[in-house]
């Protein structure tokens, strides 16, 4: 006898709960009170921490104040340096969305509404421990005090590029500020990282590493392969999700968030896994430093997920209305890592609105310098331009005899 | 001097790097303490370290991820596929990682990791355990495609690809790991103890990369070949009767073009030999360049042989593999035309 399910079988599709037209709904976002997460010994086994993984570390509550046991022992010039260089990227960003528009740049991506996540794990890290990011982490370079100008040729790919036009613009690479190559094919930086930082364990270094990874991107097979290997070979590396809510137009459960979170993956690799208000400067910076000392200690990788909100297009080519609530972002119930972090420096005393106005002030001085600097050595499509032949360099160490024929083929 | 297999030969160009540069480090699937499912890595873990020679595990992906990255740490990782056919995973890794760091970091990052791995057929090891994808990376700007036909030649370009600041894709013909295999399944297996390049000095010494040798001098026909079909192609010459001059390709690219161009220069015939599959393979990059280098000189239409357009059967293995039979038809029809 034939059996029959009781019912047929349906295929699942993960819908958002808002598309446009409709309320902004973030009620599937559960937020624990600000300091009510625990804090666990750095040399904590992965199971004595499982809860973290499904919880949120939240330091600032609604007032700005830092609370609970994962609020940092900070001082208030690091504070004032974050914010300095979240405000820097935020210029940044601004200025070269305007460039893109303006005909300048064919590309560009902004980082609103994510600055804490680069900008606070920067300055929770060593300068000397190295960055494998995406593209969404420009703050990373900007706190660790890389020129915007500099930025801004390879954005432009101009004379001053230091990657001699090669890359599409916001692909960086800059050794100097241990920012690692960023590639298109998302992921890849993910399991290279952990082997950046094994070659550290190898040489008995001191040197850590980190890498970012988008929510989509964790669906890719390198998100896997970075969680075996740095828990098989214990490597010093924090491995970090910015879950933006949004990859493109697709929402975080299309990688699988409806069952768990993201956080959750590290434990079934036995890597203690924690999830943080990715908008809370002190949250994150918390927790990375956290992570930072468990990988110096010889205790291996961290999984972080930051909570957080991609509060404009993906790049420039993309127009979030078509596919999420209009006014979503305002709706974040996380808030602007920015005002966040205003807001706490308030509460410290000695802040005014003007210190902050005089640092905004300063950002947009320091940017418009910089693109000034910048364009004096070329846009894309006018002013200097680098010669042709060296396209054909750097394809191997010495170039090969077909090289040497097609540059004298090419006519450059 | 030592004779060596080709095995005993690639583990001595492993030791000697490991012995004198300490950022040589080694690992892939069972090479650590087992010493690999080929014997490469034998004792290498027990005489070196944990460290240096160790286990990875089944993440053909993640194996040369983390050897990017250890390359752009200043390591000089050798990763081991356990056979080339389960190289797909890393193709990402390899081609839009490895191959293209040097450029799209304009030189602030380098990748110079080597992959071997063991490629070809005539081991009966049907479609995952035989295939020969030279071709996908000959195709891909910034790898180098190195294959080895002799324990000699096997040591001395691996200690070069090793050494090399770019990525090398290192394939080692199974076939040949353990003897000088002409194709002719029938016959007793020859050891390598027998043939002249397997002599070996167990020292350092270095084959540089991008260089053909002239295996057999020949004036009527200018055979290419590489790895496994060198062999082949030999024995063809010798059953044939035709005066073929035989060039061992050894890196596969860059390609030696001056070794190629100055033989069919003078031969006026080119016969082009490969295990891989037809279409796209190697052998139509060599064919269109012998055509652009050396078309008034050609006497007669350029021959390629090479395995069939199909996935590696396993029970055909000898219908499937060009041996000396084929490859000596080829001889003969060039001659003809």
């Amino acid at each position: 006898m034939k059996r029959r399910n009781s019912q047929p079988l349906a295929l699942h599709i993960p819908q958002p709960l808002g598309r446009p037209g409709d309320p902004p709904d973030f009620s599937k976002l559960v937020l624990p009170a600000p300091g009510a997460a625990r804090r666990p010994e750095t040399d904590s086994p992965a199971a004595a921490m499982r809860d973290l993984a499904f919880d949120l570390v939240r330091v600032l509550d609604d007032k700005g104040k830092a609370v609970g046991p994962w609020a940092p022992k900070i001082d208030r010039e690091l504070l004032v340096e974050g914010l300095r260089a979240m405000l820097l990227t935020r210029t940044y960003d601004n200025r070269m969305f305007a460039a893109q528009r303006q005909g300048k740049t064919s590309f560009n991506m902004k980082s609103r509404g994510e600055e804490a996540v680069a900008v606070a794990q920067a300055l929770a890290l060593h300068a000397e421990d190295m960055c494998f990011p995406t593209y969404r982490q420009q703050g990373l370079l900007l706190a660790r005090g890389c020129p915007p100008a500099r930025m801004m040729c390879q954005v432009y790919s101009n004379t001053g590029d230091p990657l001699k036009g090669r890359q599409m613009p916001v692909f960086y690479s800059d050794r100097e500020y241990g920012f690692f190559s960023i590639s298109g094919n998302v992921g890849t930086q993910f399991s290279q990282a952990v082997g950046w930082a094994m070659a550290s364990a190898y040489k008995g270094d001191d040197r850590i590493s980190a890498a970012w990874i988008g929510d989509g991107s964790t669906a890719e097979g390198d998100f896997h392969y970075a969680l075996t290997l740095a828990a098989v070979y214990r490597a010093p590396v924090i491995l970090n999700v910015v879950n933006n809510q949004w990859a493109i137009s697709s929402f975080q459960g299309i990688a699988n968030s409806e069952q768990t979170t993201f956080a959750a993956r590290g434990l079934g690799y036995g890597v203690p896994s924690l999830r943080v208000d990715g908008n809370d400067f002190l949250a994150v910076y918390a927790v990375t430093a956290w992570a930072a000392q468990r990988a110096r200690a010889n205790l291996g990788a961290t999984l972080i997920e930051l909570v957080t909100y991609r509060a404009e297009g993906h790049s420039t080519s993309d127009d979030p209305s078509k596919y999420r609530p209009a006014d979503e972002a305002k709706a974040w119930p996380l808030g602007d890592p920015v005002a966040r972090l205003q807001a706490h420096l308030e509460t410290l005393g000695g802040w005014s609105p003007a210190d902050y106005d005089a640092l905004e002030a300063e950002a947009l001085a320091k940017i418009a310098a910089a693109g000034k600097e910048a364009e004096a050595m070329g846009v894309l499509g006018s002013g200097p331009r680098l010669s042709p032949a060296s396209m054909f360099d750097d394809v191997y160490k010495d170039m090969p005899w077909h090289l040497i024929r097609q540059r004298q083929q090419a006519g450059v | 001097m030592p004779s060596m297999t080709m095995i005993q030969a690639l583990n001595s160009a492993l030791d000697n790097l490991l012995d004198r540069d300490p950022d040589v480090l080694i690992f892939g699937e069972d090479v650590g303490y087992f010493g690999g499912v080929f014997r490469v890595t034998d004792g290498l873990q027990k005489k070196y370290g944990l460290t240096r020679c160790f286990d990875g595990p089944i993440t053909e992906g993640g194996l040369v991820a983390a050897a990017v990255g250890m390359g752009a740490y200043g390591l000089r990782p050798v990763v081991e596929i356990q056979f080339a056919d389960y190289i797909y995973p890393a193709i990402d890794q390899l081609i839009s990682e490895a191959a293209r760091l040097r450029y799209r970091s304009a030189g602030q990052f380098i990748s110079p990791i080597t992959v071997r791995t063991p490629y070809g057929g005539g081991i009966f090891g049907g479609q995952t355990h035989s295939q020969s994808p030279e071709g996908l990376f000959t195709h891909v700007a910034g790898l180098t495609v190195v294959v080895p036909s002799t324990p000699y030649d096997a040591k001395g370009l691996l200690i070069a690809a090793i050494e090399d600041d770019d990525p090398v894709i290192f394939l080692e013909p199974k076939r040949l790991y353990n003897g000088p295999f002409d194709g002719r399944h029938d016959a007793p297996m020859q050891p390598w103890a027998k043939h002249p390049a397997s002599e070996t000095p167990s020292e350092y010494y270095k084959i540089p990369l991008g260089k053909a040798a002239t295996v057999r001098e020949g004036r009527d026909v200018t055979v290419l070949a590489y790895g496994a079909m060198v062999h082949v192609s030999l024995a063809a010459a010798e059953q044939s009767g035709v005066d073929a001059e035989i060039i061992d390709l050894r890196t596969l690219w860059p390609v030696d073009i001056d070794a190629i161009t100055e033989s069919v220069a003078r031969t006026g015939r080119c016969v082009i030999v490969h295990e891989a599959t037809r279409t796209s393979g190697f052998g139509a990059e060599l064919s269109a360049l012998v055509q652009e280098h050396c078309f008034y000189h050609l006497q007669a239409p350029i021959e390629r042989v090479t395995g069939w357009d199909t996935p590696y059967p396993h029970l055909f293995e000898w219908e499937y593999f060009p041996g000396p039979d084929r490859v000596a038809a080829a001889l003969k029809r060039v001659m003809e035309g």
